[in-house]
């Protein structure tokens, strides 16, 4: 399948955030955190996106920023996939008991505003970020479980699947070889919507002040720093909001492309 | 001559696919196709699936399915070329002239609306006649096609009434609008065989009756032979053999023909029951979780090794549950089940694998008893994996000793399921069943989705492996042609029972049961008057008793 032009422009961005996160120390201009000029300066040949609050260069900054938040942020959807994924699929096949269980746990879990619950966890534990990544992942699973269960209950019913158990095969196979390859596309779509969603969740606890702490920068926490700046007529705080939702866009167009081409795959569900 | 009620010259009929993975290509389906039909005849289109019969029926229509288009020709119907009709003329065409009678009336009735609304819904529609005319016409078809109570009939909703009876409301729906052609597109093929019979009696006497003109589309020629006065027979858009209903039964010329009107001439000697039976199975009875109504009552039958045991009954007789409850998938409330010398344990998860590996099943739909993102090599090579540790280059060798068995070549190990045509899947998952080195398979309805040439040939198949690999069968299905094809005993089921079970040749000679008697004659026969006999014989009885 060619790419499209949507997809080529969703691919390069990301892969332009992806890689000038990894690249970072070699492509900034300045260190991530050193007061090189004046309080929010314009932007200018020197410094291409201004500085900030306390006269450090922004685009070096955000560079440094998006290395923690795409890390956090890939690091929670992927936990959240690993966990939602593997027990919607567990409620599915096994159903009965274990379904009423699983299922009822995630609707506790889902009928407190996972922003609340957040801010107590955060509040009460200790702030780094193997603790966010675990409350954002386990947060977020929820959700997947949702989805990976309603994809496999109509896989689950399917001929083969019951050809398998007559087979004597265990859970393990039935879930990962047979059930896993035919949930996958809608699976996938899902990582990049749940994926931006990470980025929005962990800029907006990083805003409250409960994510990555200074002196480590990310997106969210740059607008906090710089939103003050707004009053002035500075344009500061707009810059990590503009690469937030730049990521956002990117990555789902992505997904979107994944999508479509995962469905028209060999024996997929339709074009 | 008269002028043609329907003439069709030189149709065209093409189609856009979307294969997975390309990009979409135009195909043509129908290639140049030409036939005329008169008032009052009946023309029978037959073909197996995809020869572009229903494509051509639609036509009559000026009406193509979702991406088809008629590409060429030209359609007359009383004269005028109805494909340069606007879409007033259209309309007035579909339902004034010709109406259509579709395969599943269940799914094509409005279920919430009384059947009497929408029989004559067409006629107020188009303004043939006020609603009291309407509701007598309605009710005169009613009756004519024997439909209880004809003057209530058409209150009810269409749940209310049996499949037989809904099929046949919608063929009153066809003719209220008196129309000069009837598209019958497969009307009998997804009712049980004791009910067609009924259903195609009726009609065929309102089509004698009301002298309109039909088109009979099926893939059965045994059904068509009793309603058409002609037959075109058609394979892959293209007209094969067009004659009189008599000649292609009698004295068809073209090969393709030929084979369709000998199909089922399997020659298989029944074999004597050995005294230690593969499978015993001793008054079971079986209900699903949450009823109060047994699906199976106290059934008792024995399969021999090496043999086939045909389990026949119409749908909703407990068939496919005797499967469940043989594989564990649900547990019997009551009775043994002896496998191999041992008893089975109720629950399937509670079974030694040897007991799950010797005991295999195909399905009726090999579509989707296939993963589909599994290769043709790991849907076969899985058993072999699983159940003796196959791996790597032995495995492989297998597999292919396997697609060998079963008649594929060397190309199929990396092809996925989509990439197969319905006869193929269907050989693929005998070739799982058979990995796993089984004493017995279910086959449940394994033929039953099949076109008949290849159903045919899956039968030959099954009974060729049965003589290399000595494995017995228990054979589901509703199609008696098959049961005489390859049985060495059969069990008639019905309501949950075993009615009449034993040898074939002691169940297949009189004297019958009641149902029993109907099931055997209710089993279109390839030739002419069959109909009319069973009809007459019947009434006979009935005024007898």
């Amino acid at each position: 399948m060619k790419l499209t032009l949507s997809a080529t422009i969703g691919i390069c961005l990301t892969a332009l955030f992806v890689l000038s996160a990894i690249f970072a120390p070699w492509i900034a201009p300045y260190p991530l955190d050193l007061a090189v000029g004046g309080v929010w300066e314009d932007p200018s040949s020197q410094y291409w996106l201004g500085t900030d609050t306390i006269g450090r260069d922004i685009l070096s900054r955000l560079i440094y920023g998006g290395q923690i938040t795409i890390f956090v942020a890939l690091a929670s959807s992927l936990l959240a996939f690993s966990l939602g994924a593997f027990f919607g699929f567990l409620a599915a096949v096994k159903g009965g008991w274990t379904d009423q269980i699983l299922s009822r746990i995630v609707d506790m879990m889902m009928a407190i505003p996972s922003l609340i619950v957040a801010l107590v966890i955060l509040s009460v534990l200790p702030l780094n970020l193997t603790v966010l990544i675990f409350v954002m992942g386990i947060l977020d699973s929820t959700r997947v479980f949702r989805l990976a269960r309603a994809v496999a209950m109509d896989i689950a019913v399917m001929d083969y699947v019951e050809a398998a158990k007559l087979r004597g095969e265990g859970q393990g196979w039935v879930i990962f070889r047979e059930i896993l390859p035919n949930a996958l596309s809608p699976l996938v779509a899902e990582f990049g919507l749940r994926f931006i969603f990470a980025v929005l969740f962990i800029s907006t606890l990083s805003f409250l002040g409960l994510g990555i702490q200074p002196p480590l920068a990310d997106w969210g926490g740059m607008v906090k720093e710089n939103k003050d700046g707004l009053i002035y007529g500075k344009a500061a705080a707009l810059m990590p909001a503009a690469a937030i939702a730049a990521l956002a866009i990117s990555v789902n167009l992505v997904a979107d492309w994944v999508l479509g081409r995962t469905t028209s795959l060999k024996g997929g569900r339709g074009g | 001559m008269a002028e043609p009620l329907l003439d069709v010259r030189n149709l065209k009929i093409g189609a856009t696919v979307y294969p997975p993975g390309e990009p979409p290509e135009d195909i043509t389906i129908v290639h140049g196709v030409s036939f005329t039909l008169e008032k009052g005849k009946v023309l029978g289109l037959i073909g197996e699936s995809g020869a572009g019969k229903s494509t051509i029926g639609l036509s009559s229509m000026a009406f193509g399915r979702g991406g088809v288009r008629i590409t060429g020709g030209e359609v007359f119907v009383n004269g005028r070329d109805i494909l340069k009709l606007d879409h007033g003329g259209l309309r007035k065409l579909r339902g004034d002239e010709v109406t259509y009678v579709a395969q599943s009336a269940a799914a094509s009735f409005n279920p919430a609306k009384t059947l009497m609304e929408q029989v004559i819904e067409t006629c107020l529609l188009h303004g043939l006649c006020d609603r009291a005319e309407a509701e007598k016409r309605a009710v005169t078809f009613f009756r004519k096609l024997g439909l209880p109570n004809p003057e209530t009939f058409g209150n009810r909703y269409p749940h209310q009434v049996s499949g037989g009876q809904l099929q046949r409301a919608m063929t009153a729906m066809a003719l209220c609008p008196k129309p000069d052609l009837v598209v019958f597109d497969e009307p009998t093929t997804a009712l049980d065989v004791t009910t067609q019979i009924d259903v195609l009696a009726a009609i065929k006497e309102a089509i004698r009756d009301t002298g309109v003109a039909a088109l009979y589309i099926t893939h059965d020629l045994a059904v068509v032979a009793q309603v058409a006065d002609h037959i075109m027979v058609l394979r892959h858009g293209k007209k094969v053999e067009y004659g009189t209903t008599k000649q292609i039964i009698e004295d068809p010329h073209e090969d393709y023909t030929k084979a369709l009107v000998s199909v089922r001439s399997i020659e298989h000697e029944e074999k004597r029951p050995t005294p230690a039976p593969v499978l015993k199975i001793e008054n079971v009875t079986a209900r699903y979780r949450g009823t109060n109504f047994d699906v199976l009552k106290n059934i008792s039958v024995d399969l021999h090794p090496g043999q086939t045991l045909a389990v026949v009954g119409e749908s909703g007789s407990g068939k496919s549950t005797l499967a469940r409850v043989i594989t564990g998938l649900l547990p019997p409330s009551a009775g043994r089940i002896t496998f191999a010398g041992r008893e089975l344990s109720r629950e399937q998860t509670a079974r030694k694998r040897d007991d799950l590996r010797e005991l295999q099943m195909i399905y009726q739909m090999a579509d989707v008893a296939m993963n589909p993102r599994h290769t043709v090599g790991t849907i076969i090579g899985r058993p072999l994996e699983f159940y003796f540790g196959l791996k790597g280059d032995a495995k492989k060798k297998r597999i292919q000793e396997l697609l060998d068995e079963i008649e594929m070549g060397k190309g199929f190990i990396d092809r996925y399921p989509a990439e197969l045509s319905g006869g193929q899947k269907q050989r693929v998952c005998i070739a799982r069943a058979l990995a796993a080195k089984p004493k017995m398979i279910i086959c449940d309805e394994v033929t039953s989705a099949l076109d008949p040439l290849v159903a045919d040939g899956i039968l030959k198949l099954l009974l060729n492996l049965q003589k290399i690999e000595h494995v017995a069968y228990l054979f589901i299905t509703h199609d008696l042609a098959t049961v005489k094809a390859i049985a060495d005993s059969i069990a008639v089921m019905y309501r949950g029972q075993v009615v009449r079970y034993g040898s074939k040749s002691d169940v297949l000679a009189p004297p019958f049961d009641d149902y029993t008697d109907l099931l055997l004659s209710s089993v279109p026969e390839m030739r002419l008057g069959w109909l009319e006999e069973v009809i007459a014989h019947r009434k006979m009885e009935s005024a007898g008793n």
